[in-house]
This record gives structure tokens, C-alpha cells and sequence, in this order.
């Protein structure tokens, strides 16, 4: 874990951002939030497309968690109906809790997986749920071409 | 473990990005010694309160008038007919007038304070990512790209409008409404009674507000009515009795005039509840079949209870402007000028639009800037090592573009709203809400006093409009 904690050290100080990932909403199941798990082209060389799949199919789930329907969230909705919806300012809502999962796993696998091989994954809920932004910092020992920006053209849809 | 090594920052390039801080917004301007809550620069028309903790819409309506009225005609039912329902009937007259009382007062304060949903603002990184995917073609010809997207849900095509104030694609059932400058999530409509948009965070409270309002208009303008037949079946007459208690005439009219509006409203949004609709959609007909195609609602679960548990007492998402957050210390906040170039193919749409060109996003990204979160979890503050923390000790800066003020980007929101007036509480109006029957489901018999105001999309042109 030191080595780990090491590199992101490093990471803080003395990185360059070359380039930043966006993975979009699936919107195929409606309106609950889900992300893309297509592997985007930029991550090709970065990070092995199974381990990629994995988070966004971990976070996936979690949100599929936060928003389940089922009879717990009718308990908690029907509670807060009877108090006049003011339990809301009381207690911590079962989406919120999931939040602090979420944020923790991410936290976990920036650790492990992605700072060492110079990605930083940011917390949906920072972008509003939009997209999952993944940056891609410079390394100086690979062969990249370019600083600054990247020029690799946008993915296919 | 890996043995990367990272290129030092260039700290001259930090320079370049902070000259293109906008200096028209009032506390923005320099890095002053107290940490600024996020709510501070917030772009949209919101007004906050206590520090970011209470937020409604920028033009507060007639929330005076709607609590106004309802304190008054509560106040003359107490303190005139409850004395003598209480000495001739019961005591629960006004408890239960209590209870109802108090119900409409918290679930307005909670309907016209809460966030209703409102979606962020794509950042800079973010908004040219987009522009990149919309223009992946590559030709120099600067045609005008689609700004539509269309995706399957349920078997249902859905089109996806591109929102030019918010620079996003705006998700399924999001509006944005111009009133308030923001996109709102499960849009249903912005209502100057409350001050604020309905959308998904307060959806709940707002039917809540206008059942427990039905409720108490009806109970009051049956106690009312019990109070003067009571009194008038003495020997006095009715003369007399109005003569006793004129309060309850005031009353009378006040509740007689609400309960159309009210009771029509309810029926109404039960109506919407039970076929999981928003006004935003039912008035623009999106899931109508007469369009010819078999399009249906693709968001029902086609079961009336399932889609009343759904939108009433599901689970409560969190706001996602994260009013309340910090600043990083060291940014300005992210803003857009009017007067920055745009580039060619934009300029055809619209020129009022508020947007940066590319071209110059794409060169300030260059320069390797910061990081910059304009939200963060508001909830996980206690997270040890959170993302944010790691992210803005990370010295890269995107250039943030300039930002005009509100007033500067509401004028070509302001230009094409779809308007119409809202009277929900008609005491003076009697408009009738004109909406197009629906679906396969019977459309509600309750069209009488309620036109929300719809707001519109952003500046479409050049779309493919939804219908």
C-alpha cells in the first residue's frame, strides 16, 4: 500500500496531464444512471480492457443499488411522506450511502489500479452524473509522442 | 510497482490561463482570503439563502401571494368560524384544520427550496469532448453539426437535444428551463407559485403541496359553509349570520375560486403520476400516438401503482451542484464571455450564444492547466482522502473560459420560451389549460385553470425539433 500511496505522491506533484477520457451515460435502461462500458481507444495502451470493464461495471452496479425499487426505498419514501418529508433533513437517505460506497471504491481503485498506470479516475458525482472523466497523464518513460494535448481522433459511437 | 516518471508541470503555463479570468463577476475577481462556497459562482438565476443551504428560482413569483393567501384564509378560518364549529360541534375542526395547515406550509417551503434537479454545467474538457464526437467527420466545411442525438430506450427511439447554455446533451427528460437559466432533470414545469422549477427532487414535495392544499380548501370551505348554515338556522336568518361572521364571506370566495384550480390541478398530476408523464411532456405531446407511429411512454412500468410508488416514493437522489462546497483556493471560476470568437459553424446558429470557441478551448488545453472541480460530493465530506482533495493539489489548470454574467446569457434564453401563464391558483383567472389529449389513457377531466409555463429548450436552431 506504501508503494501504492508512493506513486500517487508523485502523481500529485509531478504529473502532467496529457489528455482527459470521457465515458458517457447509457440511457438503454432509461433514466437510471449507467455508464458505457465500451472501452474507449485512448485507454488502449493505458490499462488492460478487463480491468476497465470491471470499474464501470462495479459503479454500474452501485448505482443500480442507490436507485433499486423496491421495498426498502417504498419504506423510506412512505416515512418520509408521513413526516412531512422532513426525515429528509434527519437522516441519510439510502442513495447517500451508496454515494459514500462509490466514492470509496474509487478512491480504492485510483489507488490500485489506475494512478500506476498513470490514469486518475474522477467521481461521477463531481461531473453531475454525467460522465465518468478519466485522465490520462504524461509518462515520461513511454513513448508518447506528443505533450499537451492528445491527437488521437474521438472515439467511434 | 511501475516506475513512472512524470514531467514537472511548466509553471509559466499557469500564467496564461489565470489573464483569461472574467472580471464581471462582483466577488470573483481575486483570491480573497475567505474560502468561497461553490453557490457563489453558481451560473444559473438562483437565489440562495443561509450559505448555500436554501436555493429557490431567481424571480420568486407570487410565492408571497401563495403564502400570503394561504395564511390569511387560515388565519380568518381559525379565529372566526373554529370558535363556534368547536362550541357546536367538535374539537377536531381544528386539529385536523392544524394538521392540513401545517402540511401546506412545510411542503411548500420544502417544494419552492429544495434543488429541483438541476444539472451542472459540462465543463470546458468536457464540452470540447463532446464538440470533437458531434464533429468527428473532419471536414473543413464547417457544415452545422447535428445537435440531436437519438438513442433507444425500451425499444423507444428518443431523441437527445444538445443544451447550448449547459453544453451537454441534455439526458432523457431533462429541460432547461430559461426562467432559471439551468437544466433540470425530469423536468415537469417551472411554477411561480412556488418560485421554483418542479423536476425530480421536488416533484414529490409539490404533490404533496397541492393534494394537502386540496385538502384544506375543501375542509375550510366545508366548515365555512357548516359555520353559516349552522348560524343561520337560528332565528336570525342568513343576513345575520353573514353579519355575524363576514370573515367567512372572504373565506368563501378565496376557497371557492382555489378549489376549481386547486382540485383540477391534483386530478391532474395524479393523472401524470399514474402514467409516469411530466407536464413538459404531456403538453408537448412527446409520447402522443397520433403521431401515427406506435410510440408510447417508454419511462411507465404500464402499472398504475408501480408508476405512483416510482415517482412518489422512490428513492430521493442528491443535488448535484453541491451548493455548499469549496471552492479549490487557488481558481477562478470557469466562465464564458459572449465576445470570444466562436467558431464559424456556430456563429450560422446563433451569434448571442455564450460559448468559447473550440478552437481556443482545444489551445488552452495545451497549455496544461488545472483540474477543476465545480462539484463535489456534498454528502462524502468525510471521506479520508476524497477525489477532490487529491485532484486539486494536482497543479494542472485548465484555461477556464470567461463567463458573463447571468443577466448577459438570459438574453437568448429569454427569447424563445414556449410561455404559457400559469394559474394555478386562478382566484382572480379562470384560464384554461389547454393540453392535447394523450395517450391511450383517458385524458383527465380536469383542464380548467392550470397552464404551466413550459419553458423552452435552448436556441434550437437548426435541431430537429423532439415532436
Amino acid at each position: 500500500m506504501a508503494t501504492e500511496f508512493h506513486n500517487l505522491q508523485e502523481l500529485r506533484h509531478s504529473a502532467s496531464l496529457a489528455n482527459k477520457v470521457f465515458i458517457q451515460r447509457d440511457y438503454t435502461d432509461g433514466t437510471v444512471c449507467k455508464f458505457q462500458t465500451k472501452f474507449p481507444s485512448e485507454l488502449d495502451s493505458r490499462i488492460e480492457r478487463t480491468l476497465f470493464e470491471d470499474t464501470v461495471k462495479t459503479l454500474n452496479n452501485y448505482y443500480a443499488e442507490a436507485e433499486k425499487i423496491g421495498g426498502q426505498s417504498y419504506l423510506e419514501g412512505c416515512l418520509a411522506c408521513l413526516t412531512v418529508y422532513l426525515i429528509f433533513l434527519c437522516i441519510e437517505t439510502r442513495y447517500e450511502k451508496v454515494l459514500k460506497k462509490i466514492s470509496r471504491y474509487i478512491q480504492e481503485q485510483n489507488e490500485k489500479v489506475y494512478a500506476p498506470r498513470g490514469l486518475l479516475i474522477t467521481d461521477p458525482i463531481e461531473r453531475g452524473m454525467r460522465v465518468i472523466e478519466i485522465s490520462v497523464y504524461e509518462d515520461r518513460g513511454s513513448s508518447a509522442s506528443s505533450s499537451g494535448s492528445s491527437t488521437t481522433s474521438s472515439s467511434g459511437r | 510497482m511501475k516506475n513512472c516518471e512524470y514531467q514537472q508541470i511548466d509553471p509559466g503555463a499557469l500564467g496564461t490561463s489565470n489573464t483569461r479570468t472574467s472580471t464581471t463577476l462582483p466577488c470573483g475577481r481575486k483570491n480573497s482570503q475567505r474560502p468561497r462556497r461553490k453557490w457563489e459562482v453558481f451560473p444559473g438565476k438562483n437565489r440562495f439563502f443561509c450559505d448555500g443551504r436554501i436555493m429557490m428560482g431567481r424571480q420568486c413569483g407570487v410565492l408571497p401571494l401563495t403564502i400570503g393567501l394561504i395564511l390569511i384564509t387560515s388565519g380568518l378560518f381559525f379565529t372566526f368560524d373554529c370558535p363556534f364549529l368547536v362550541h357546536h360541534l367538535t374539537v377536531f375542526i381544528p386539529v385536523i384544520g392544524g394538521v392540513l395547515f401545517v402540511f401546506v406550509i412545510i411542503t411548500l417551503l420544502q417544494t419552492s427550496f429544495t434543488d429541483p434537479g438541476i444539472l451542472p454545467r459540462a465543463l470546458p474538457d468536457e464540452a470540447v469532448d463532446i464538440e470533437r464526437q458531434i464533429d468527428n467527420s473532419g471536414s473543413s466545411t464547417y457544415r452545422p453539426p447535428p445537435r440531436t442525438k437519438e438513442i433507444l430506450i425500451n425499444d423507444q427511439v428518443v431523441k437527445l437535444k444538445y443544451c447550448f447554455t449547459c453544453k451537454m446533451f441534455r439526458p432523457p427528460r431533462t429541460s432547461h428551463c430559461s426562467l432559471c437559466d439551468n437544466c433540470v432533470e425530469r423536468f415537469d414545469h417551472h411554477c411561480p407559485w412556488v418560485g421554483n422549477c418542479v423536476g425530480k427532487r421536488n416533484y414529490r414535495f409539490f404533490y404533496a403541496f397541492i393534494v394537502s392544499l386540496s385538502f384544506l380548501t375543501s375542509f375550510i370551505f366545508g366548515c365555512v359553509i357548516t359555520h353559516l348554515t349552522l348560524r343561520s338556522q337560528g332565528v336570525n336568518g342568513i343576513i345575520q349570520a353573514i353579519q355575524d361572521s363576514p370573515a367567512s364571506i372572504a373565506e368563501l370566495v378565496i376557497c371557492f375560486f382555489s378549489i376549481w384550480s386547486i382540485l383540477g390541478l391534483s386530478g391532474f398530476h395524479t393523472y401524470l403520476v399514474a402514467s409516469n408523464l411530466t407536464t413538459n411532456e404531456d403538453i408537448k405531446g412527446s409520447w402522443s400516438s397520433k403521431r401515427g407511429e406506435e410510440s408510447g411512454n417508454p419511462y411507465t412500468y404500464n402499472n398504475i401503482f408501480t408508476n405512483c410508488c416510482v415517482v412518489l416514493c422512490g428513492p430521493m437522489p442528491p443535488s448535484l451542484i453541491d451548493r455548499r462546497g469549496f471552492l479549490p483556493p487557488d481558481d477562478a471560476p470557469q466562465t464564458v464571455t459572449s465576445d470570444t470568437e466562436l467558431p464559424p459553424f456556430m456563429s450560422k446558429n446563433d451569434a448571442n450564444m455564450c460559448t468559447q470557441g473550440t478552437k481556443e478551448l482545444l489551445e488552452s488545453m495545451a497549455h496544461s492547466s488545472v483540474i477543476q472541480s465545480t462539484c463535489a460530493p456534498g454528502t462524502p465530506k468525510t471521506a479520508p482522502v476524497s477525489q477532490e482533495s487529491l485532484l486539486h493539489t494536482i497543479s494542472i489548470t485548465v484555461s477556464p473560459p470567461n463567463r458573463p454574467p447571468s443577466t448577459g446569457c438570459s438574453g437568448h434564453q429569454a427569447l424563445r420560451p414556449i410561455d404559457v401563464s400559469c394559474s394555478q391558483k386562478g382566484n382572480k383567472r379562470a384560464a384554461l389549460h389547454t393540453h392535447k389529449p394523450m395517450l391511450r389513457v383517458p385524458s383527465p377531466p380536469c383542464s380548467l385553470g392550470h397552464s404551466p409555463i413550459i419553458l423552452s429548450d435552448a436556441p434550437d436552431m437548426g435541431f430537429i425539433p423532439l415532436n
